[in-house]
């Protein structure tokens, strides 16, 4: 097994190197002076002006290393550290994540004990859920007047559903020898729940919240651009409007990995949660 | 009145049909007495609603009629004075072996402390045979061990009546072999109550004082009580050569094969009590021939 491990890793490094070349080759400038003038132009800010297009790899890297090595500077509104924009973008997640564990996994067990409360809540679910989040947008802005708990509160609607469905998913599905277990001991409801409804279904629990942080990054990068200000969906748009396209593919290459490291984080937990019948 | 141990009244169990059916009796006329200390064996085939009986002892299920008296004091719904072994083991997987049986001790008693529950749980971990194994979860042991477990987890909370459903159909013939053995070592140092549900024949007469016998489903009844008097200690590599097993088996067999079917709907009735049969010394023996007598014309 060792032996297919290596191979795909040498596989992939050589995907990359290929990726990498075809993107050098295709943005090389045809001449080495001009090549020279759009570096320079690219520290100065004006480097798209050119007109050179697409920036090159090494540019990129260039950039990102600039970036991460002051990685939380902060010398006014249109010049913060990435680090610092990726945590402004993290702790709004976070936020909204949270609000949305502490509503969603107390109703999605209710719902799923309740085949009752299951069907009544049901058609409101199924409306709810297939929402873009950021329609809630302008709603939100109306109500709460705060574009910074605007966006905390989209990250909120858009990561409660697949938390919701899928705990009262969990939930339902609890083997009846479990509970028949939980009932010949006499166990409370309370500790029936806590004891045996919850463990059992907690793997479940789980994976409606790893997608729902799955979700809750893709959406928050689109209710920043929006509502401005800080966070890495501002920055990117930023750039953008600098026509800094090199910091663009940077940040985009940072949210992927931000986002990996989000998901990594939640499967570990899930390891730690998930049992083997 | 009564001085039984438990006492088993008039018990049936109907179930509503789809539509315009009128509701299926699965079992009626269900009387039966235990005393404590007996160990009490039933079979019957599928359907006849053998399984049924249990849980509504067990407390997981409702009787459509009748009652169910232990100790002087009629009882409705579950309770920690009757343990039960199911027959998928219903280990919790998330817990290992000791945190299962620790998980059904610390719920019997409540006001023990920490180290009390763990030296409990143990010991009767260690009476199955699974020292050592204490810290391991259900799927990384035997089928055969985690059903240990579920022992181990049944006899810890010290119940007033044990209640077994087939607890070693899924386990292969000579894993069965082994944990009987270990069941009667325990049974007989602790004289347990026991009512058990078996499909085998060999195991019952192994295990029990008597065994009950039903007939098939729908409208099925106890018919039998069979008194099994091989002396104990038992052993399971000797009891086949005693003189009176292929009687007693004959006897449960030849009911299994033909006055299981012949006598459906026939027997008993309301209040009516099982025949009582003891094959070695011919008492309450049906007719020879195989012609079914039917018992209980009164009602």
């Amino acid at each position: 097994m060792a032996g297919l491990k290596i191979r795909a890793a040498i596989l992939s490094v050589l995907f990359l190197a290929v990726f990498l070349g075809a993107w050098q080759l295709a943005t090389a400038p045809p001449g080495a002076t001009e090549r020279e003038l759009t570096e320079y132009e690219i520290m100065m800010g004006l480097g798209a002006g050119s007109g050179a297009g697409m920036p090159a790899p090494t540019e990129v890297f260039g950039l990102a290393w600039e970036e991460l090595s002051r990685p939380f500077h902060d010398s006014g509104p249109n010049d913060k550290g990435i680090g610092l924009q990726l945590m402004y973008s993290v702790g709004r997640v976070l936020a909204g994540f949270a609000l949305a564990v502490v509503v969603a996994v107390p109703i999605g067990f209710v719902i799923g004990m309740s085949p009752v409360l299951n069907n009544a809540l049901n058609p409101y679910i199924q409306i709810l859920k297939p929402i873009s989040p950021l329609a809630w947008m302008p709603l939100a802005l109306f109500t709460i007047k705060d574009a910074a708990t605007s966006a905390i509160f989209v990250i909120f609607i858009c990561s409660i559903w697949p938390m919701l469905v899928n705990t009262a998913f969990g939930v339902a599905s609890v083997k009846r020898d479990w509970l028949n277990v939980a009932r010949t001991l006499e166990l409370s409801s309370l500790r029936t729940a806590l004891f045996v409804i919850l463990p059992a279904a907690a793997p479940t629990i789980l994976t409606g919240m790893r997608i729902s942080i799955g979700i809750s990054w893709l959406v928050i990068v689109a209710a920043e651009m929006l509502v401005g200000g800080t966070g890495i969906g501002y920055y990117v748009w930023n750039e953008w409007n600098n026509l800094d396209i090199a910091a663009v593919i940077f940040a985009i290459i940072m949210i992927g990995v931000v986002g990996m490291l989000l998901d990594a984080a939640l499967a570990q937990a899930g390891r730690f949660l998930r049992y083997q019948e | 009145m009564s001085l039984h141990f438990i006492e088993v009244e008039n018990l049936a169990r109907t179930f509503p049909q789809p539509g315009r059916q009128p509701p299926l009796t699965v079992f009626e006329h269900v009387n039966f007495t235990i005393e404590k200390g007996e160990f009490i064996c039933v079979i019957g085939h599928s359907g006849c609603g053998k399984s049924t009986i249990l849980n509504i002892l067990a407390g997981l299920d409702a009787a459509s009629e009748g009652a169910f008296v232990m100790d002087g004091k009629e009882v409705s719904g579950p309770s920690r004075d009757r343990g039960v072994i199911f027959q998928n083991h219903s280990l919790l997987p998330w817990l290992s072996a000791l945190g299962n049986v620790s998980f059904a001790v610390r719920a019997r008693w409540p006001e023990w402390s920490r180290r009390q529950v763990r030296e409990h749980s143990l010991s009767y971990l260690k009476m199955v045979g699974l020292a050592g194994a204490e810290h391991k979860k259900p799927s990384e042991l035997s089928g055969g061990m985690r059903q240990r477990v579920g022992i181990a987890r049944a006899f810890a909370i010290e119940p007033k009546l044990l209640l077994m459903d087939e607890p070693f159909g899924a386990l292969d013939a000579l894993t069965r072999g082994v944990i009987q053995d270990e069941l009667l070592e325990i049974w007989g140092r602790t004289h347990q109550t026991v009512f058990m549900i078996t499909h085998d024949v060999d195991e019952a007469i192994l295990l029990a004082d008597r065994v009950m016998l039903m007939t098939n489903g729908p409208d099925a009844r106890i018919a039998e009580s069979v008194v099994i008097d091989i002396p104990r200690p038992r052993d399971r590599s000797a009891i086949h050569q005693h003189p009176e097993y292929y009687t007693i088996r004959n006897h449960l067999v030849d009911f299994l094969i033909t006055r299981s079917k012949s006598l459906q709907g026939r027997v008993g009735g309301p209040g009516q009590q099982p025949r009582s049969v003891n094959p070695v010394r011919g008492t309450g023996v049906p007719d020879p021939g195989g012609t079914p007598r039917v018992v209980g014309g009164t009602g």
